[in-house]
């Protein structure tokens, strides 16, 4: 069994407001030197199988068809073997 | 000419009985509601998506509404020439099912913009704009959400095809930054595919076709979309 961490990122020509107001935060709080914030999304999971190969290629196929949409968000996937639960 | 209009029912819709009110009260069509869960057309000539947000709008606006059974119809349909025209959400759906390029993200400033605002009509061959009385209609919009974003190539095919249908505007027509009130990349409020059957707009036409509520230029998206439908 593998669990999988994907982080789904907005591409980096994309404007990311959220990022933005986190910024301006960080500049009201008195801090000076935090630049370029983006907010990503973390999707965590458990995926059923015994090699990695399959896993990672089911998680990939996850991505593209729901945690991302690949006009405007990256994704990345690391996978972790864990003990059968 | 009498149509049938199928509206979608997804669960968190919220503007199908505003579309369905106008289709089969103000305009006269036959009109019926499609459930989510269904996979039947009904032999409907048109579908709506209407506005609201499906499935809380959950992982993106329209993710998971895409996987719904009726919308493996609503695709095929599509594909075969069928006319498919969402709005706000439905529009949102349309992107993510891939019916539609680009994709519609996070207003610029961050806010929910629920106000009634002008667009303009760009595209004067269009089903849904070929028949309009004035090229700027007053509608409104309601999102948090709607800010258009396509990469660069996408953007020049869209402008290339003449699939760029309304863009914010001011009341008389003028296009500028001042008058975009989501970020949408070039003011773009809503755009068709490159077959010129799949419709999508963030602003709500179904909120503005009823002279009760004060406003009916939204009447005339309708109106050219039936004056203009070839059966």
């Amino acid at each position: 069994m593998y669990k999988a961490k994907v982080i789904v990122k907005r591409k980096k020509s994309i404007l990311d407001p959220q990022g933005k107001a986190a910024e301006h935060g960080a500049i009201l709080l008195g801090f000076k030197n935090i630049t370029n914030v983006r907010i990503d999304k973390q999707v965590e999971f458990l995926v059923n199988v015994s090699d990695e190969e399959t896993a990672k290629q089911e998680v990939s196929e996850f991505c593209t068809k729901l945690l991302s949409n690949p006009s405007m968000e990256d994704f990345e996937i690391m996978l972790d073997k864990v003990d059968e639960a | 000419m009498k149509l049938k209009f199928g509206v979608v029912v997804f669960p968190g819709s919220n503007c199908d009985h505003d579309s369905y009110h106008v289709l089969k009260h103000e305009l006269n069509q036959e009109t019926v509601y499609l459930w989510h869960k269904d996979t039947d057309l009904q032999n409907c000539d048109a579908i709506i998506l209407p506005g609201g947000f499906s499935y809380g709008d959950y992982i993106r606006t329209g993710a998971v509404a895409k996987l719904s059974p009726i919308m493996n119809s609503v695709i095929d349909f599509a594909n075969k020439g069928g006319i498919v025209f969402g709005i706000c959400n439905g529009f949102q759906i349309l992107t993510e099912s891939g019916l539609l390029p680009g994709a519609l993200i996070k207003n610029k400033n961050l806010k929910f913009v629920c106000k009634d605002i002008y667009i303009t009509a760009v595209n004067e061959d269009s089903l849904l704009t070929k028949s309009l009385d004035h090229k700027t209609l007053l509608t409104p919009i309601a999102h948090g959400e709607g800010n258009y974003f396509t990469d660069e190539e996408t953007l020049n095919s869209l402008k290339k095809n003449n699939q760029v249908l309304f863009r914010y505007s001011s009341s008389k027509g003028e296009i500028s930054d001042t008058y975009n009130p989501n970020g949408s990349i070039e003011n773009i409020a809503g755009i068709m595919n490159k077959n010129g059957n799949v419709f999508g707009m963030m602003p709500h036409p179904e909120r503005s076709s009823d002279g009760l509520l004060g406003k009916t230029d939204g009447l005339q998206i309708f109106n050219s979309l039936l004056k203009n439908f070839i059966k």
